[in-house]
């Protein structure tokens, strides 16, 4: 395998330094390295992270390739900066045996954009009545440490507890789409000054605070792991941080999205804005921001969720939820958390990296020193430009679908190169 | 100091004024009366906005003149025109027609100012949706030509030979609160609205 | 004015345009000829999701009588979720030559969709439950032919107010139009956010009627008891329908106004959708009257 040098790169924003990546690791650190042997990236002004972990990523594959597959959706991953992403179960067929996950799990290994590690379902066909065998996954070549019925909530209280007992045995966690389904029926948006105006029907911010403090109960009850999927609301931040006040198993990601948008835009009544759990008010973000800064939202996962033109090019209520996210998650943190001074570059490598590899369960070489990028240390990372701006165009997107909601807002920084143990998935903001 | 509009400098000159106006509007008065034997059936009905006033005007002389109560009230022609495609929507105005009817009267309609004509035959097709009126007169004020169709009027305050790109402003003073008169602006390249009316807004209701 | 989407959209001296032209329109129902030529030459294409003979009809010979071309377009039936997209079905009409679609869709938000595929003009006759503002301009302009105005008129919205798009847009044009709206509704039936629109809100219907000018009654629809909205059908009936003891509290002048259908029993008596305050019927009048009004201030001019 060729070295690299990575040549002025300045490791979560500290000093620039010379890198060389040999056989997967970082060989060498410091200035003024030889080039001899290596080829050489010019990486003065850039950041150099972790590879990003995502883990919360919908690749579509199998069942709706017209959408995204394993391939497209990776590509789009190490366009991002992530070196490995968790794809969500609700697949079809539902990703609920050991033969699917296994599939999913060979898919991402023959694309090579990205390690991609399957989440297993939690109940069969995601139907909330029965549980999957979340052993079978788990011993699978896909080694499944991450259960989730994302799309569907786990609603039954006795089998969520049940869910989350059974995974201790392999150190597992339960990640929750947390929304009470009789509060949210046919709900449309966040519930509020916005959807009364709108005529859409409501999802109370009440429905995802129930469901997270009645789990967060079980978890401390049983003494699980609970992991709560895209936190949107204030309430929810409040009911986290008391759950780990506890200390409780209880970890938490936000969307880039959620930290960013609101409801109002939902007024231009167009379903790119339509998410679930759905977009929040103005309070909403700032105590997103604020919990994600102080760490009682673990991190950042960008529930990349793509559609075909035919599910969102329709009125709201038929549209299906969700927005693309791989692409513009740096970017959106950036702005939202960088650039308003609530984390440092080595926050953004906790909460994009570290922390949802931890949560996720899969060995994290370099975690021990922090993600600093050190002698020996994985040479998964990339490599950022943070002085650099771009303008989103959905049809410049690696997805094969096109609902960005950040369509045509400039946005700050932008991904120059991804390494994937050592070898370049992207050179020069491209794929390698 | 004032600033020339856009489109080059307007030169205005008054070609009646408020005493003209008078003067003419008596004597359309008299040859009204003279042509309809005393204005036995007639009714005066004004194209909006100007046309109402002058069709008031003249039946208030009408009465001075002979005595006679001349009924009068408005034809709006908007919702008949061949051009509405040309511009911006046109607000609706007033139509009030005398109680009675046009049936079997003589028609007298009365507008401000003739030029294409295209708003006289706009009218003629409004009225005839609400009856059959024994005949139709035409009474303007200032007749500044450039007909488009084969219309005259019967009674002409005033023939004024006009420029096409010239605008002929009529100003009264219960539309425009500002002292009569009628004036020619050599126009920037802004053409009138087709029938010779001033582009100004028209009065508040 | 390009599309009539909300009566939000609407300004006050908009809507006031509307109802004066409305009033000139209305008086073409005296004459034995009711056809203007003024849309000659342009299409209007009903396009309506929902069966609604009523809202239909009245735009259907609104468009008529200014001499338009008319094109029903059911699409009743194709589910929104099979069957031909709303967005192919409106490159289709436009490809077709429409000048104005007129739509009724279940789907809140669908005419603003609409408007954004297709370069005629959209108006919106009833989408899901956001807004209806035609209805809103016709109750309006019902209001300023009994009444003399709509200005300081003190005006009182009863029923489900959660899933009305009449009640929607009667709130807004009210507002703009300078009247005042209180809504009256069990809480289950008001929507989460509804104390920032410009209304009163209160829970007593006795306590407001003797301060009405005019009461508009909303339809209650029977499924919602099933969705535990309210206990019983009766229990409804009696606090919030509208029976003869309640309406001998209003002052003598109210009206009381329905957008229809309406369900006798539940939310009004007979007696009173039967009494002389009713405008239930010259309602439905006037909807031809102001939807005359808003095709020719859409599609009367050049078309930009
Ligand atoms: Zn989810």
């Amino acid at each position: 395998m060729t070295d690299w040098l990575i040549k002025g790169a300045a490791p979560l924003g500290g000093a620039p330094t010379d890198l060389r990546l040999r056989d997967g690791r970082v060989a060498e650190a410091g200035t003024n390295l030889s080039a001899a042997g290596a080829q050489v990236v010019d990486a003065a002004g850039l950041i150099a992270l972790p590879g990003l972990v995502d883990l919360h990523t919908h690749l579509r594959e199998p069942g709706r390739e017209d959408a995204e597959t394993v391939a497209s959706g990776t590509r789009a991953a190490a366009l991002g900066g992530f070196t490995t992403v968790y794809a969500m179960a609700n697949t079809s067929p539902v990703a609920d045996t050991a033969g699917v996950v296994e599939q999913v799990w060979r898919l991402g290994r023959d694309a090579g954009h990205c390690d991609v590690r399957p989440v297993g379902a939690v109940t069969v066909g995601l139907a909330g009545l029965r549980l999957a065998e979340l052993g079978a996954m788990a011993s699978s070549a896909a080694a499944v440490r991450v259960f989730s019925d994302d799309g569907h909530c786990v609603a039954d209280p006795l089998l969520m507890r049940r869910a989350l007992e059974y995974v201790k045995a392999f150190d597992g966690v339960i990640a929750q789409h947390a929304e009470e389904p009789r509060l949210t029926e046919d709900a449309q948006m966040n519930e509020g000054v916005v959807s009364a105006r709108l005529g859409l029907p409501g999802w109370p911010a009440a429905a995802e605070e129930a469901i997270i403090a009645r789990d967060a109960l079980l978890a401390g009850h049983v003494g699980s792991r609970l992991h709560v999927c895209h936190v949107s609301t204030a309430g929810s931040v409040e009911i986290i941080r008391w759950a780990k006040s506890k200390g409780w198993r209880v970890t938490a990601e936000v969307t880039p999205h959620h930290l960013l948008l609101t409801d109002d835009l939902a007024t231009s009544y167009d379903p790119v804005f339509k998410v679930n759990p759905p977009l929040r008010t103005a309070a909403d973000v700032e105590a997103l921001r604020a919990g994600l800064a102080d760490g009682t939202i673990d991190c950042v996962a960008t529930d990349h969720a793509p559609h075909a033109s035919q599910d969102k090019e329709t009125e709201w209520a038929v549209a299906r939820p969700g927005m693309l996210g791989l692409q513009t998650a740096l970017s959106v943190v950036t702005e939202t958390m960088v650039a308003t001074g609530r984390l440092d570059w080595a926050g953004v490598a906790d909460r994009m990296a570290l922390a949802p590899a931890r949560i996720g369960g899969h060995p994290v070489p370099d975690a021990a020193r922090g993600g600093s990028l050190a002698v020996d240390a994985s040479a998964s990372m990339t490599l950022f430009d943070p002085a650099a701006r771009w303008k989103v165009d959905p049809y410049a997107l690696a997805s094969r679908s096109r609902n960005t909601p950040f369509a045509g807002r400039d946005l700050p920084g932008r991904v120059v190169a991804t390494f994937l143990r050592g070898r370049p998935t992207v050179l020069d903001g491209k794929l390698a | 100091m004032a600033t020339a509009p856009a489109g080059g400098p307007r030169t205005a000159r008054t070609v009646l004024s408020g005493d003209d106006i008078s003067r003419v509007t008596t004597r359309m008065a008299h040859q009204i009366l003279e042509k309809t034997s005393g204005g036995a059936d007639v009714i005066l009905l004004g194209i909006p906005t100007r046309g109402v006033p002058l069709a008031r005007r003249l039946a208030a002389r009408m009465r001075d003149v002979e005595g006679v109560d001349v009924p009068n009230g408005s034809l709006d022609p908007t919702m008949y025109r061949d051009d509405l495609r040309l511009r911006g929507v046109r607000p609706l105005e007033v139509t009030d027609l005398p109680a009675g009817g046009v049936d079997g009267r003589i028609v007298v309609l009365v507008d401000d100012v003739l030029f294409s004509g295209r708003t006289v035959r706009a009218a003629l097709d409004a009225l005839a949706e609400y009856g059959r009126p024994r005949a139709v007169q035409l009474a303007v004020l200032v007749d500044r030509g450039h007909r488009e169709l084969p219309i005259r009027a019967d009674y002409v305050g005033k023939n004024m030979p006009t420029a096409r790109l010239e605008s002929v402003q009529v100003r009264l003073s219960e539309i425009d609160h500002e002292p009569d008169e009628v004036r020619i602006v050599a126009e920037d390249r802004r053409a009138g609205d087709g029938d010779g009316r001033s582009p100004e807004p028209r009065a508040a209701r | 004015m390009k599309h009539l989407l909300s009566a939000e959209d609407l300004g006050r001296d908009e809507a006031i345009a509307i109802l004066d032209t409305a009033e000139q329109m209305s008086l073409l129902g005296d004459r034995s000829v009711k056809k203007l030529p003024t849309l000659r030459g342009r299409t209007v294409v009903n396009l309506f999701y929902e069966d609604s003979t009523r809202t239909r009809t009245s735009f259907e010979l609104a468009a008529k009588r200014l001499s338009a071309d008319v094109v029903n377009f059911s699409a009743r039936g194709s589910s929104v979720s099979k069957g031909e997209s709303l967005k192919d079905t409106a490159l289709t009409l436009e490809a077709m030559g429409s000048d104005a679609v007129v739509i009724r869709h279940p789907a809140s938000g669908a005419p603003h969709r609409l408007s954004s595929w297709i370069r005629g003009s959209v108006v919106n006759a009833g989408d899901g439950t956001h807004e209806h503002p035609t209805q809103a301009l016709l109750d309006a302009f019902t209001m300023r032919r009994r009444l003399g105005r709509v200005n300081d008129l003190s005006v009182t919205i009863v029923g489900d107010v959660l899933h009305s798009r009449v009640a929607r847009s009667n709130v807004r044009l009210l507002h703009t139009l300078g009247a005042g709206v209180t809504l009256v509704a069990p809480p289950t039936l008001l929507p989460v956010g509804v104390e920032t629109w410009p209304a009163e809100i209160s829970y007593d219907l006795d306590a407001v009627l003797p301060k009405s000018d005019v009461v508009m009654m909303l339809r209650v629809q029977a499924e919602r008891m099933n969705a535990a909205f309210f206990p019983t059908e009766r229990e409804y009936s009696r606090r919030y329908g509208l029976d003869a003891d309640r309406m001998a509290m209003l002052p003598d002048h109210a009206l009381v106004m329905h957008p229809g259908p309406m369900v006798r029993g539940m939310e009004i008596a007979s007696e009173v959708a039967d009494s002389v305050r009713s405008t239930v019927v010259e309602q439905v009048a006037n909807g031809v009257s102001v939807r005359m009004a808003v095709l020719y201030l859409l599609l009367g001019g050049s078309p930009e």
